[in-house]
């Protein structure tokens, strides 16, 4: 394989602004086929921003983003297309709630993908066993808890089968005891091989899965490497003090 | 002695049942139930409404109504992305439609169809059932677009990010995840203006009528100028009673049924 196609997604000299609000201030990321990047940072560093851009549910004011050979910030790119390869994990899970956990999985198969009933529900069942959710393909959203949601999201864009998954913060809404479930699944996607991005504050899942533990505060990235090294060993002063703060909440002043 | 906090409730309940007891038998002693019976529900008279007050005048309030329902809808839905359109003019005029006729009483709106089309398009005829269709339908559409709009705008924002992330483009979104969610939640307001519309539906007097084409209200007019006491009306009443008591019950077993499906926060 070339270097090029190694290369899965590419963010260069990426900048957003919210009004005058300047959250992203010049970004670059290489991620490869196959690696899990998990990004880690204050609220409000930029993060989930920098999440949303690559799939252009936020859009840059400049800079450059190719998600598999595409450059998905050119203006003539059929954005609905380049996002049928990424998939997208949310905060708030934002299952479809008027549909079934099994129609969550075939709806966009069917209306984007155009894959027959058949194809659409054998692939959704696979996922929702993978998940570990086979049992609740005819529940409503509103039926399941928290970390069960999150799964059936997690299947969900995974029935769309793509080639990079993105993870806004999967479980900073779920009662603690439920993070476990979708950090195993999401653990397990990791040793199949997906490609992924992780918005995360689950230092312990960085540490473990991650190959790059990237460190944001305001709107640049500060420190990036091995987990190791940047949660290890943080190098800048500021990764540390986040890091102080993040494992050792009750310790006052960082 | 003070009371204690469920003596104090007990108390005041009994003497709010006491009341009641009252008023009750005031009433039956005082009125002259007879008399009252002759004028209200003369069992002679109604039976002579039967069966044209349910095989002409019912039929008539329920085709009426569901003719003006579904345009209103269509017209609705239509205003309400109009509403929310990014272009300019789209916007405007169906601010300016939603303004002007929910402003205006239905009144007008059917006297202008009656009278108004006619001397406009002097050559075109509208069937009679097309003209309150178009009347009523007009009448409701401002409302319901406005409903609607709420309905879309209530969908949280996160349902539609979900959609385009899955690929869906923003009419596909529309149509396949915010639409239906959006009338899970505007059911209630939506069932009301069903039942304003059944009522409305009397105004179709003033399209002129034949007697096939009376509905429930211009149905007990005539038989009120033929019979003593007011009898058609209560008639009447209770047939629009038949109409809209279901179309509440149906109401109640559809917000049941989709209350799993209508959106909550996100959270657990």
């Amino acid at each position: 394989m070339t270097a090029a196609t190694d290369v899965i997604v590419e963010v260069s000299g990426l900048h957003k602004a919210f009004g005058e609000l300047e959250v992203l201030k010049g970004i670059d990321v290489e991620v490869k086929r196959g690696q899990v990047i998990c990004i880690i940072g204050p609220s409000g560093s930029g993060k989930s921003t920098l999440l949303r851009c690559v799939n252009l549910l936020e859009e840059p004011n400049a800079g450059k983003i190719v998600v598999n050979g595409s450059e998905i910030t050119h203006e003539d790119v059929d954005i609905d297309a380049a996002r049928r390869g990424i998939g997208m994990v949310f905060q708030s899970f934002n299952l479809f709630a008027h549909l079934s956990v099994l129609d969550n999985l075939t709806v966009a198969q069917r209306k984007v993908l155009k894959r027959g009933k058949e194809e659409a529900e054998r692939v959704a069942r696979d996922n929702l066993q993978k998940v570990g959710l086979s049992d609740k393909e005819s529940s409503m959203p509103a039926q399941l808890s928290g970390g069960q949601q999150q799964r059936v999201a997690i299947a969900r864009a995974l029935s769309m089968n793509p080639e990079v998954m993105l993870f806004d913060e999967p479980t900073s809404a779920l009662d603690p005891e439920l993070v476990g479930d979708v950090l195993a699944v999401m653990r397990q996607l990791a040793e199949e091989g997906m490609t992924m991005l992780v918005v995360t504050h689950e230092m312990q899942f960085a540490r473990e899965v991650a190959d790059t533990v990237l460190f944001m505060d305001g709107g640049v990235v500060v420190e990036q490497g091995v987990p190791a090294q940047v949660i290890g060993d943080p190098q800048h002063e500021r990764t540390q003090s986040f890091l102080a703060r993040v494992l050792n909440p009750n310790h006052q002043g960082g | 002695m003070a009371l204690t906090r469920r003596q104090r409730r007990s108390a005041f309940r009994g003497a709010q049942y006491i009341l009641l007891l009252v008023i009750v038998l005031v009433l039956a002693v005082l009125a002259d139930w007879t008399r009252i019976g002759h004028a209200f529900f003369d069992l002679n008279i109604a039976a002579k409404q039967f069966p044209d007050v349910i095989t002409v005048a019912l039929k008539n309030t329920i085709v009426f109504t569901a003719l003006g329902f579904a345009l209103g809808l269509a017209l609705g839905l239509l205003l309400a992305l109009m509403r929310l359109s990014s272009v300019g003019p789209y916007r405007w005029f169906a601010r300016g439609y939603i303004e002007f006729f929910r402003g205006l009483p239905a009144l007008l709106i059917f006297l202008a169809i009656g009278v108004g089309v006619p001397i406009a398009f002097p050559n075109t005829h509208l069937p009679r059932n097309v003209s309150i269709m178009l009347a009523l339908g007009i009448v409701s559409s401002a409302y319901m677009a406005e409903t609607i709009r709420a309905g879309i705008q209530a969908v949280p924002r996160g349902q539609v990010e979900a959609a385009r992330s899955l690929g869906m483009s923003p009419t596909r979104s529309m149509i396949t995840i915010v639409i239906p969610q959006a009338f899970r939640i505007i059911l209630p307001p939506l069932a009301n203006e069903l039942i304003m519309l059944t009522k409305d539906s009397s105004l179709a007097f003033l399209l002129g009528t034949t007697p096939a084409q009376q509905e429930l209200a211009q149905f007990s007019r005539q038989a009120l100028l033929q019979a003593k006491g007011l009898t058609p009306i209560v008639v009447a009443g209770l047939c629009y009673l038949i109409i809209t008591i279901p179309l509440s019950l149906v109401q109640q077993r559809l917000e049941k049924k989709y209350g799993a499906g209508v959106p909550a926060g996100g959270s657990v």
